[in-house]
């Protein structure tokens, strides 16, 4: 059971530092040893509009943004007045009473005005660090503390910046311990630190570990954080980043790259995806290995592009024309980014064929805690049968011929074997010549689009590259059901949602007496159509919680299992869910009211 | 032609040469162009100078688009790559960045290269990254039998424009000069040899180049024929032409009247190719395509502690 379980929103206008000062209070949390959550809610626009960050902190799991606020943090009148509404008994809020005024709060609500003029003297910017200060000593944790990761924060702007904060907060602090009461338990402070990561840096990180040597990008939110990791780090690393004229060309480069055999990955949004959808196909004819990061937002085009959805799923099913075999993956949380990145492209190289992800905002933007001993940089490498120029890369441990036994008159680039995958030499390599065409093609490349069509050619192919798929599905671990083994009825969910549905579980068998389980699918393509089958057929009720309005995972579940679930719970505002609100969508169903529940956002942002 | 190759080929590059014949060049398919496609003299041109500058057929790799002249790689015996449409220079950039010691050659049409992959165009030449790209510049769609291309002079009757184009031509070479090429020639199929010798020179050439070839359609495009070409087309090596001013090379690239200059009309040697700017493929590890796949653990200890 945790000690301590509680959520900070800190609200204004961008431009108002919400998002450094977030990162300071998740750091401290983290290292404290807390499990940290933070999922910020802002809009399209540089300067003004309003910005919602919420932090979660606890000594116990924590796997979404939560239910409540313990504390708000309103650094302008416009966020005091949106959200003072959603404190609760036994919370606080700290706010400037030089600038601010707050309107009726419930019964039970601390309101702890700061008069940052006095505290913070001329310098109106640090105001959040003052009300930090006053933050941290009600939750009992030591302004030490606050004082490190504002010297870490402020590292570029020289000792004095530094100084000047460090004095701020231990105003804001020693105010706090004078004027408000403090929360009843202290945070706990546990032995092992834990780290601080988005999403998008362990997608680029989880690249850095597969061995990406090759990273290019077009900017577009929320893929964004991908490119400004990799950039910030690629030389160190050994990494070419390139930013691209746009995504058409950044799809293309790649695959040029990876053609020449270095492992090369790009990451964008559904707009930028779509730009790439025809190269996505030549990836699959060349058989080139490419991993692409789709950071799902809000569509259709440019939609909401600071909002979450997972609305893409089609998209990536249909990218480009025509069959051709690819992989598709939906992690469920950052960290699982960072572990599926390198096993997608040893997938991708094994079997030739593009790894697309399905990512989103709320995990790719969305900030937690990890355990550095999770982030294992020296994950399992297997590259199939690819020849390289200096003999490396093939693994079939053939020292006496490095290139696999080929030459020039033995080599078929897309020699139709039993398995349907063929030996792959890149350029470079001598002996091995041949033409990698997106024009349909004989086993040696030579084209037969042309003047020499010839049927029985063409449905070889087809079917060679159709049968690589054949064994794919072994290879991945099935979805596993969590929760107990009967229940009354059975969450199922894909990608970012794991974590906050799981919660609804606990809190459906906590709070509600309700026996739920949870069955979260990651892989799509190719998909556990037997399994999945299995384990919903024995569930009583099953209901499909997706951030989406047409249910798209629901109809692809149906189109590959033919099961059709009893109901369904979509949220398609731009936010993500909150478990409370699958937990009053799931009583709501269960006591026969409707079969489709649409949970309404209550932060307004 | 003492302009268009800046260096002789290297001691080694004649040595490798000596093991080739020009029919080492030549692919496994015959071309199945129109008899009489400009396309052929370009592709004999290409074998020509890939044999005379003695480069391995394994260490080059043809890189094209969609369209007629983009089947050209299978023709050739290289590596090759045949790709989308307007696409070779995207795809023709990562290969040069995931393996520098390639010779990358992007080939295609002037749908291809000005039309649909226009924007990749400009911004490939801005890189000035060492590729040598040739259009085979017909002035029409020959694949899809006959519609107005980029460079269909305005005015030209084709079946999208069957009462006449109103729309301006594109003139790649002043583009080109502009957008930041450093080796901007023209060639006509009509003139092989001197289409050998710029093909040489932009090969050899250390940065983006540019080789427009007049390379008639005689299917589809009446009216820029061989006959249309051959009295107008003036060869700049034969006129003392330097092709070091910008200004007066400006000029020369915007000439289109009753004579057209080929030959090599602009190329600077000052700017250092896209992969000697770049700081990874310059620590001494060879091409990115061939090193080790991983980091060492002193490496991700430094990226742990900075996210703790």
């Amino acid at each position: 059971m945790a000690t301590v379980d509680f959520a900070v929103g800190i609200g204004g206008e961008n431009g108002q530092g919400i998002a450094s000062t977030g990162d300071i209070l998740a750091r401290i949390f983290a290292r404290r040893g807390l499990n940290v959550n933070a999922y910020n809610a802002y809009q399209s626009i540089i300067r003004g509009g309003h910005t919602f960050l919420t932090i979660r902190a606890s000594d116990g799991p924590v796997r979404s943004m939560g239910n409540k606020h313990d504390v708000l943090i309103p650094l302008n009148q416009d966020s005091l007045d949106r959200h003072l509404r959603l404190m609760k008994t036994g919370s606080r809020v700290v706010y400037d009473s030089d600038r601010l005024k707050p309107g009726e709060a419930a019964a039970g609500v601390q309101l702890c005005p700061m008069p940052m003029k006095q505290i913070c003297g001329a310098n109106k910017l640090a105001a959040n660090t003052a009300a930090l200060g006053a933050v941290l000593q009600m939750l009992g944790i030591e302004s030490e503390a606050l004082e490190a990761v504002i010297a870490r924060q402020f590292k570029k702007k020289g000792d004095a910046v530094i100084a000047e904060n460090v004095g701020i907060a231990r105003g804001g602090y020693n105010y706090g311990a004078q004027n408000f009461e403090s929360f009843p338990v202290r945070t706990p402070k546990l032995e092992q630190a834990k780290a601080i990561v988005t999403g998008n840096q362990t997608t680029a990180m989880g690249g850095v570990a597969a061995g990406v040597k090759f990273y290019a990008a077009y900017p577009m939110s929320p893929s964004t954080g991908v490119l400004m990791w990799m950039a910030a780090n690629a030389r160190q690393l050994g990494i070419m980043v390139r930013q691209v004229e746009d995504e058409i060309g950044v799809m293309n480069m790649i695959i040029g790259a990876a053609h020449t055999g270095c492992r090369a990955m790009c990451a964008t949004s559904g707009g930028g995806f779509a730009l790439m959808s025809e190269a996505i196909g030549m990836a699959g004819m060349i058989e080139t290995p490419v991993v692409c990061v789709d950071v799902q937002r809000a569509g259709p085009a440019t939609g909401v592009p600071t909002k979450t959805e997972q609305g893409d799923l089609w998209q990536l099913l249909g990218a480009g024309q025509g069959d051709y075999p690819r992989i598709i993956v939906a992690p469920a949380s950052q960290l699982d980014l960072f572990h599926t990145i390198p096993e997608l492209f040893n997938l991708a190289d094994k079997y030739q064929c593009p790894g697309l992800v399905l990512a989103d905002l709320l995990i790719s933007e969305g900030t937690c805690s990890v355990d550095p001993a999770d982030l294992d940089f020296h994950p399992k490498i297997e590259r199939g049968e690819l020849i390289l120029p200096n003999g490396n890369g093939n693994g079939n441990g053939n020292a006496a011929n490095p290139f696999g036994g080929y030459n020039d008159s033995t080599y078929l680039r897309y020699r139709n074997t039993d398995s349907g995958i063929s030996p792959r030499a890149v350029p470079g390599v001598p002996g091995h010549i041949h033409i990698a065409a997106t024009d349909e093609h004989d086993e040696d490349g030579t084209l037969i689009s042309d003047e020499f069509t010839n049927p029985i050619k063409r449905r070889m192919m087809v079917e060679k590259r159709a049968r690589k798929m054949e064994t794919v599905l072994a290879q991945l671990a099935p979805p596993q059901l969590f929760g107990p083994d009967t229940a009354e009825v059975t969450l199922v969910g894909w990608g970012s949602t794991q974590g906050v549905i799981r919660e609804a579980v606990e809190q459906l068998a906590a709070e509600e007496g309700v026996v739920a389980n949870h069955l979260h699918i990651k892989w799509i393509v190719p998909f556990h159509a037997a399994e999945v089958t299995r384990q919903l057929s024995r569930s009583r009720r099953v209901i499909i919680v997706e951030n989406n309005y047409s249910g798209q995972f629901a109809r692809y579940l149906r189109s590959e299992t033919g099961f059709s679930a009893h109901g369904h719970i979509r949220k398609y505002d731009g936010e993500p869910f909150r478990p409370h609100h699958i937990v009053t969508a799931v009583k709501e169903q269960l006591a026969g009211a409707t079969a489709l529940s649409v949970p309404s956002h209550e932060i307004m942002v | 032609m003492s302009t268009l190759i800046e260096s002789a080929p290297s001691p080694e590059m004649a040595k490798s040469a000596a093991q080739l014949v020009k029919d080492t060049y030549k692919g496994k398919v015959h071309p199945d162009w129109c008899p009489g496609c400009g396309d052929f003299s370009v592709l004999s041109a290409l074998q020509t100078a890939l044999f005379e500058l003695g480069l391995q057929p394994h260490q080059v790799v043809v890189v094209s688009g969609i369209g007629c002249s983009s089947n050209l790689p299978g023709f050739l015996n290289t590596y090759g790559m045949h790709t989308l449409h307007g696409r070779s220079l995207a795809v023709g950039t990562g290969v040069k960045m995931g393996n520098h010691d390639l010779k990358v050659i992007c080939v295609g049409g002037d749908g291809d290269g000005y039309g649909i992959g226009g924007n990749h165009f400009v911004h490939t030449m801005r890189r000035n990254i060492d590729i040598t790209y040739i259009v085979m510049d017909n002035q029409i769609y020959g694949l899809t039998t006959g519609q107005t291309s980029p460079t269909s002079v305005k005015g030209m009757k084709t079946k999208s424009t069957p009462h006449g184009s109103v729309e301006n031509a594109i003139n790649p070479m002043p583009m080109a000069m502009i957008g930041g090429a450093t080796y901007v020639a023209r060639g006509f199929s009509g003139k092989q040899k001197h289409l050998v010798e710029i093909l040489k020179g932009a090969i050899l050439h250390r940065g983006f180049s540019l080789v427009d070839v007049f390379s008639p359609c005689v299917t589809y495009n009446k009216d820029n024929t061989y006959q249309w070409f051959n009295p107008r087309v003036k060869i700049l090596e034969e006129q003392g032409y330097e092709p070091t001013d910008f200004h007066k090379a400006l000029d020369k690239a915007y000439q289109w009247d009753n004579e057209i200059p080929i030959g090599l009309i602009w190329k600077r040697t000052d700017l250092p190719p896209l992969e000697d700017l770049e700081p990874v493929l310059q620590d001494g590890q060879g091409p990115l395509a061939t090193r080790k796949l991983g980091i060492t653990d002193e490496q991700a200890q430094a990226i742990i502690k900075e996210l703790l």
